[in-house]
């Protein structure tokens, strides 16, 4: 960690607790705040699906019981934290003998890989086209076709999911339309799974590419056109260095910083979005878990997902303004 | 006459050299983004008002209209033409799709507004006390937005609408505000921090004139197109934010927004059953505002930043 003063190091490091510090929190307060006892309301749901809950009453005593909702507040909210800190999120009230935790290591993978690959794609997609916009070598007809396909860059990917999946999906047939691999596969390292994990994986990725890589864009043509002006460049142009040596070492190798600050504010943004794209598409992954607990009204298990995923985000977040120093020496001297 | 003094302030704010005489033509609020942006959200709250004037809104709620019927000219998968009663076709519970456009737009951007709103005075308020103020102030305030900006809002919004359960739309857009002060919030700091260095504002400050006035009288005007522009990205956010929430089944289900209409026909499985008036109507009407207001954002991007001016 050669670059990092110990004073940046210490202040992001006190962001990420009490980030998961404020997520637990409020996870466990907000059903307190709620007019009502929780609990109550659940059984009644199920007494409204059901027509008729025998011995209410037992239910919700014995549950409260359980989940020692009679304890003083302060008393649960230790209990729930040290439960955190040892990785308990308690059982999914659903689906009774698993864990939630269990539930979420099954579907956290495919929502890392889905947000990964989609976030490398754009970054650099992004940031490449924002270059070459700005480049005053780039051909003309690039220059055109570049804002062309931006068409739908700000709109949600949820709204592109679901434009894809009719168009590529429903009408050409080209991509399945749900889930994460074909029926009948069992995961593993062959050749099959794999292709099909990425035929599956192409249309949720390219929803959220498609809206997303523009803004990358725009950004990068901003900075660039900001570094045009610099005296540098002048003195690079006048020392005869190769036009793409320029590009790369003295304009993207410079505006690219500001970039990865950017890419990790928006982190949670780009969470917001791939839990939707996962809605619509089907995808096994923690969207799609989040909502099939909402229809089961599973709310321990709301709240674990909820809080592995905001902690997935202040994660990624962490990591990604700890590798600063690494694309950008000049980040120690300043000391921020 | 807040664009003239936006034009003859601008140059001393960009630090350029020349405050010459700017021609008629030169108004930086005259870009075709802006004017192209904001003409399309004119143009559709025409419509709209055209169709509250002109059609019965009443079909939007349900059993008011045949179930499942093609816009006109199309055909469904039970054979059945469109016909002129409902132009734009039906659902799966009898409401008309004209009539829930009608109703349902206005009540979508309606809850991007207030949240936005909240939002934004939040983040004003935050923003100019973090920037301007310094110190514990400062630090508690940027500690709070890091936080702040690092959780997804949406995960958040689902816990407590899990507890809620339907809410309406005022409450939902005031649940949304509780997460959209962040951005711009560290959005104006960044701003304040950098005009209290400039200039005129040491000049303001050295010859004694109040930090109220600094804040309000010196720095807001020329914070204007700055401001203008977070507040329609919040916009943004507050409307992707809302939608996502409906969409997961938490709007108002008697009268949908947008929102609600796409989740009642991914309930119904539209997507599998090719009627897609039903959920493209909502879909591309939605994707149209986002288009305007990014359009009107990059345009006021263009006003606050006259590099971006030239490199065009």
């Amino acid at each position: 960690m050669g670059g990092i003063s110990l004073n940046y190091l210490l202040r992001r490091l006190l962001v990420f607790f009490l980030t998961l510090w404020v997520a637990a929190t409020l996870i466990f307060i907000i059903p307190r705040l709620a007019p009502g006892d929780p609990i109550a309301a659940m059984v009644a749901r199920l007494s409204y699906q059901a027509g008729f809950v025998e011995n209410a009453d037992l239910i919700i005593e014995g549950w409260k019981e359980r989940f020692g909702l009679n304890d003083p507040v302060y008393v649960q909210y230790l209990r729930f934290m040290t439960g955190l800190l040892g990785g308990d999120l308690g059982y999914s009230m659903a689906r009774f003998p698993s864990t939630v935790t269990e539930l979420v290591g099954r579907a956290l993978p495919w929502t890392i890989g889905l947000v990964g690959i989609s976030t490398f794609i754009f970054f650099v997609v992004g940031n490449l086209c924002g270059a070459l916009l700005a480049w005053a070598r780039t051909p003309r007809l690039v220059k055109v076709l570049i804002p062309m396909s931006m068409i739908f860059t700000s709109i949600p990917p949820l709204l592109a999911g679901l434009l894809l999946s009719y168009t590529f999906a429903f009408l050409l047939g080209w991509f399945p339309q749900t889930y994460s691999y074909g029926f009948g596969l069992t995961p593993g390292l062959t050749l099959e799974f794999i292709a099909s994990v990425i035929h599956h994986g192409i249309l949720p990725a390219m929803a959220i590419v498609i809206v997303t890589f523009g803004y990358w864009a725009l950004g990068m043509r901003g900075m660039m056109v900001t570094i045009e002006g610099e005296d540098y460049m002048i003195l690079a142009q006048a020392k005869g260095l190769k036009p793409f040596y320029v590009l790369y070492r003295y304009m993207i190798r410079n505006a690219i910083l500001p970039q990865m600050t950017a890419l990790a504010v928006s982190i949670g943004t780009l969470v917001n979005g791939v839990v939707l794209v996962e809605v619509i598409f089907n995808y096994n992954g923690m969207g799609t878990l989040i909502v099939t607990a909402l229809r089961e009204q599973d709310f321990g298990l709301i709240q674990g997902t909820s809080f592995i995923l905001i902690v997935t985000s202040a994660l990624a977040v962490l990591i990604i303004d700890l590798s600063y120093p690494l694309i950008d020496p000049r980040i120690s001297l300043e000391g921020r | 006459m807040a664009e003239d003094k936006m034009v003859q302030d601008a140059p001393v704010a960009g630090g350029t050299k020349k405050a010459g005489v700017l021609n008629r033509f030169d108004n930086p609020w005259l870009n075709w983004k802006f004017l192209g942006g904001a003409g399309i959200l004119g143009l559709l709250f025409f419509i709209i008002f055209l169709g509250y004037q002109f059609w019965d809104t009443d079909l939007a709620l349900s059993a008011r209209a045949p179930l499942n019927l093609p816009p006109i000219g199309f055909e469904n998968w039970r054979g059945q033409t469109g016909v002129p009663e409902h132009p734009l076709g039906t659902e799966n519970s009898g409401r008309d799709m004209l009539a829930l456009w009608i109703v349902g737009t206005p009540r979508t951007v309606f809850v991007g507004v207030i949240a936005a709103t909240v939002g934004m005075l939040a983040g004003i308020v935050l923003g100019f006390m973090a920037g301007f103020l310094g110190g514990l102030f400062d630090d508690v305030i940027r500690l709070a937005v890091d936080i702040a900006i690092t959780i997804p809002s949406l995960l958040v919004l689902i816990v407590i609408q899990a507890v809620l359960g339907r809410v309406d739309l005022l409450t939902m857009a005031l649940l949304i505000s509780l997460f959209s002060w962040a951005t711009p919030t560290r959005y104006i700091r960044a701003q304040v921090l950098s005009m209290r260095e400039s200039g005129y504002v040491q000049m303001a400050r050295l010859s004694g004139v109040p930090v109220r006035d600094i804040m309000f009288k010196e720095i807001m005007p020329n914070l204007l197109p700055y401001l203008s522009a977070s507040y329609i990205g919040n916009m943004q956010g507050a409307i992707i934010s809302a939608v996502g929430l409906e969409v997961l089944g938490f709007g108002p289900q008697r009268i949908p927004s947008l929102g609600v209409a796409i989740f009642f026909s991914i309930e119904a499985g539209a997507l599998f059953r090719n009627m897609w008036w039903w959920w493209g109507i909502p879909t591309v009407t939605l994707s149209v505002v986002f288009i305007a207001l990014l359009l009107i954002n990059l345009g006021l991007d263009e006003i606050a930043n006259p590099r971006l001016r030239k490199a065009n």
